[in-house]
């Protein structure tokens, strides 16, 4: 059997969990020796190429880039040009295309490229939506040299794709539904993307959610039957030996609570803002780190100089590689107060890490998780109270953590595709054919 | 000869409510939910059981006999609550085949922290059981079975009672059967009487299991098993936690049918009785010695005692209990006592077990937790605020004794007055013994 997949970035391009929940997966699916076509988008080299005219109508579509990594021996990795990224929102994805063209001015000079585009801009349009019709055609066109059997489908800008291989193949589509747009945006959903991926529900054969929580926003919201939508639980990858990290060169006088995510609505950090206001009226020698970057970056920082705390919480931007290890080796606890988390592949990440976590129980990882402490993300003085007790009860952060760390050995990616094989199988062989 | 001895364990704990580390006030428990629980309990199980047990004993004029151990904290809440259980409890000592046995007050672990607490408790439950039965308890049965020679000793050096319970664990009786009487290694008169849990869990555990080859166990089934005995031992202990009876087994079950027909399968046999443990004692004399000298319990297949002390936060929060003994009892504030004696239920610990936790078994059943961690925050949460209390009350105890301190005061008198607090103390703490709470009704 062999899997079209149509997925996203691979390390170390990573901004958050979609990219790290597709590598998990495919790597696993490798080790289990199962193919896979994997398909992604990807900007070439934005700065310098003559990217814009890529995106022009009219221009050679399949300009599709074949490799292969080493490590992944099943794997056939496809790169489609495009400049789509998870989590954009139309907003991001029309300043991406400003900026693109700035750059071109500057390297090319004005003229040229203003002759250009001013006659064009409405055809290759600034907006997202366009583009993600055209990722749609590119990677239907090039589904028709590929040979496979299925179709995996991860999160709803690729639905479309996904749809389209579909109908040229007359292949199964498996959708995987990493977060739906109530998770993104709360009550205020983007009426076109909840389109797009109701549209993908509806087309698929079968839906994998990330857990039970998100099952149950597919049925209620999208008003699917639940016989169509399974659960798989995403796995973590073990880092392993990661005690090289001799020295932080950090001497700590202060504990220190960690924030690690997207400061967005969606990871609850005014939350996390007023949970710490309530710990610092009892405690003082604490720290809050908030690591991660978003659109309510500035007001998270003004929200904790009103609260009177911006001397105790140290904003650091977004953190990868050595960076998440050594502020993992810092914290004393993690806490996730994400307001709908569809799973949250963090908490598992900074439980390997050895640092035990609180979670929001709005999350899918509070399914799995037994060895986490859970709140409700609205419930600051809940959270706090967890914080402070963590802090000041050792035998508490010592019990967490051996817990937690032996609990997340046991969410394998493995397992994960495995039960996306058996989904597969289910799929290409209805019950009762 | 063979002779059933069955005996009852009946418990419910004072359950604390949500407490965080900002609340300040010091009621630490929820009424609400004791409340509710305790006359759920009440009507699934206490009460049709007690009814049900009454009958059969009436009906076979005193040849079906029973014995219980029903805790302090209890029999506080059933007078809250549910009083007609208490006067069903009542009904049952007065029919003359029901035995009270002895534990400590609020089901505690004091044996291992605190003898001086342990035995206080001993007491006070004593006393409660002679207000409320008019009985004076002559065998002695410590928290969850916990036992060891230690133990059996110390009992035995309180000169109160004729013998102990414990759990018959296979570990310790090697080739040596249950159905008999021993006597613990170091005493001189103290009779064992050992739980056979086999049998017992085939009542308490098994009953109602489909998959398990006996089922459904029936009364004349059961019979014959205990008729095996016979020859070969001289008494079978079944004992078992009342709340079997229509709570962990439900009345759909079968379970009262089971109990109500026991009796008549058990007498066909004409050298089976049924005895209550002190008449067990009577009637045998010890076949051995069994030395025992590390901690048991009849808890879990470990029979050991890491469902309460296991991990680092049980044992750290029973130290840190404990610990605080003195400066508590200290304050003469009966309140405060109280609270505090409440806190040393075992279930409070049992909460707090990590051991099995992410298979979700049994011990998740009877926790009112999500999980360990939310009962460990919320007990500490407690006693945080306990020692805010008895050190306020400290700084006005101390005031009051500087009354007593007068410098102009000889050394002699500076002694009396020393020994006088002591003892206003030790009286005014044995006056607990039987709370106003218990007396008023």
């Amino acid at each position: 059997m062999r899997i079209f997949m149509l997925g996203w970035e691979f390390p170390p391009f990573i901004s958050g969990g979609l990219g790290t929940a597709c590598y998990g997966l495919t790597k696993a699916m490798d080790q289990l020796g199962m193919k896979v076509t994997f398909v992604l988008p990807k900007a070439v080299d934005s700065k310098y190429t003559t990217h814009v005219k890529l995106l022009s109508p009219g221009s050679h579509m399949s300009q599709a880039t074949s490799y292969e990594k080493e490590e992944l021996k099943n794997v056939k990795f496809r790169s489609l040009n495009s400049i789509l990224q998870p989590y954009s929102t139309p907003k991001t994805y029309q300043n991406q295309i400003e900026e693109i063209l700035r750059q071109k001015k500057i390297l090319f000079g004005d003229s040229n490229i203003l002759s250009n585009q001013s006659a064009d801009s409405t055809d290759y349009s600034h907006d997202m939506y366009t583009e993600i019709h055209r990722y749609a055609a590119m990677a239907a066109e090039l589904s028709i040299d590929e040979d496979f059997d299925i179709i995996h489908a991860h999160d709803w800008m690729t639905y479309p794709a996904g749809i389209a291989v579909a109908a040229l193949s007359k292949k199964p589509l498996v959708i995987h539904v990493h977060s739906t747009e109530f998770d993104r945006s709360g009550e205020h959903v983007n009426q076109e993307i909840y389109d797009i991926e109701r549209l993908g529900m509806e087309r698929a054969d079968k839906i994998i959610a990330v857990s039970y929580f998100t099952r149950n926003i597919i049925i209620s919201r999208y008003g699917i039957s639940g016989d169509k939508v399974e659960v798989v639980y995403n796995g973590v990858e073990r880092i392993g030996n990661w005690s090289n990290l001799t020295d932080t060169g950090i001497k700590k006088e202060e504990k220190i609570v960690l924030f690690l995510g997207r400061i967005t609505m969606q990871k609850g950090p005014e939350y996390f803002l007023l949970a710490a206001k309530k710990v610092l009226e009892v405690m003082n020698d604490v720290k809050f780190v908030m690591a991660g970057s978003g659109d309510l970056i500035h007001k998270t920082i003004e929200m904790a100089a009103q609260l009177g705390i911006g001397h105790k919480v140290l904003f650091t931007g977004f953190l990868r590689g050595d960076d998440v290890k050594k502020i993992y080796k810092m914290a004393d606890i993690y806490v996730m107060p994400s307001v709908s988390e569809p799973f949250g592949i963090a908490p598992l990440e900074a439980l390997d890490h050895d640092v035990p976590v609180i979670i929001s129980k709005q999350s899918g990882v509070s399914e799995v998780l037994m060895h986490a402490l859970k709140v409700d993300f609205w419930d600051v003085n809940e959270i706090a109270n967890k914080i402070i007790a963590v802090l000041k009860y050792p035998p508490l952060q010592m019990t967490l953590r051996s817990h937690g760390n032996f609990e997340v050995r046991k969410l394998r990616w493995v397992d994960a595709a495995a039960k996306c094989a058996k989904i597969y199988e289910e799929t290409l062989a209805p019950a009762g054919v | 000869m063979s002779s059933i001895c069955f005996y009852f364990q009946v418990h419910q704990p004072y359950r604390l409510r949500h407490y965080t580390v900002f609340d300040t006030n010091s009621d630490y428990f929820d009424d609400y939910k004791n409340a509710s629980i305790c006359r759920k309990v009440a009507n699934k199980c206490y009460l049709p059981a007690n009814r049900l047990l009454l009958d059969v004993i009436k009906q076979y004029e005193g040849k079906f006999r029973i014995s219980y151990s029903i805790t302090g904290t209890l029999l506080e809440q059933l007078e809250h609550y549910a009083p007609e259980v208490l006067s069903t409890f009542d009904a049952l000592a007065q029919t003359g085949c029901v035995e009270f046995l002895a534990e400590t007050y609020y089901h505690s672990l004091s044996f291992l922290y605190s003898r001086n607490e342990f035995t206080e408790q001993i007491q006070k439950h004593s006393e409660a059981i002679k207000y409320y039965f008019g009985q004076t308890p002559k065998v002695f049965r410590n928290t969850e079975l916990i036992y060891n020679n230690d133990l059996a000793q110390y009992i035995e050096s309180l000169g109160l009672f004729d013998a102990i319970i414990s759990e018959g664990a296979d570990h310790i009786l090697g080739y040596r059967s249950p159905n008999f009487v021993y006597k613990p290694t170091g005493c001189q008169n103290l009779k064992l009487l050992l739980k056979n849990y086999s049998l017992s869990d085939d009542i308490a555990f098994r009953f109602s299991n489909r998959d398990w080859a006996q089922w459904p166990l029936t009364a004349d089934k059961f019979a014959h098993w205990v008729n095996n005995v016979n020859g070969n031992g001289n008494v079978v202990n079944l004992f078992m936690d009342y709340e079997t009876f229509g709570e962990h087994q439900w009345e759909d079950t079968g379970i009262f049918n089971f109990m109500r027909h026991l009796p008549e399968e058990i007498l066909k046999h004409p050298d089976n009785n049924f005895k209550t443990p002190s008449e067990v004692v009577q009637a045998y004399d010890a076949v051995g010695t069994i030395d025992i000298p590390h901690i048991i319990s009849w808890a879990d297949t470990e029979r050991d005692l890491s469902a309460w002390l296991g991990n680092a936060m049980q044992s750290n929060a029973i130290h840190e209990l404990y610990r605080i003994e003195n400066s508590v009892k200290n304050t003469l504030d009966e309140r405060l006592v109280s609270d505090w004696r409440k806190l040393q239920t075992s279930d409070h610990f049992y909460y707090m077990c990590t051991k099995y936790f992410s298979d979700g078994d049994v011990h998740k059943y009877f926790n009112p937790y999500d999980s360990p961690y939310e009962s460990y925050i919320n007990f500490m949460n407690v006693l945080d605020n306990m020692q805010r209390r008895y050190l306020e009350l400290g700084n006005n105890a101390e005031k009051n004794c500087l009354e007593f301190n007068d410098p102009k005061q000889s050394p002699k008198t500076h002694k009396d007055n020393k020994i006088k607090i002591v003892e206003t103390r030790n009286k005014k703490i044995s006056s607990f013994q039987i709370t106003d709470e218990t007396v008023n009704s």
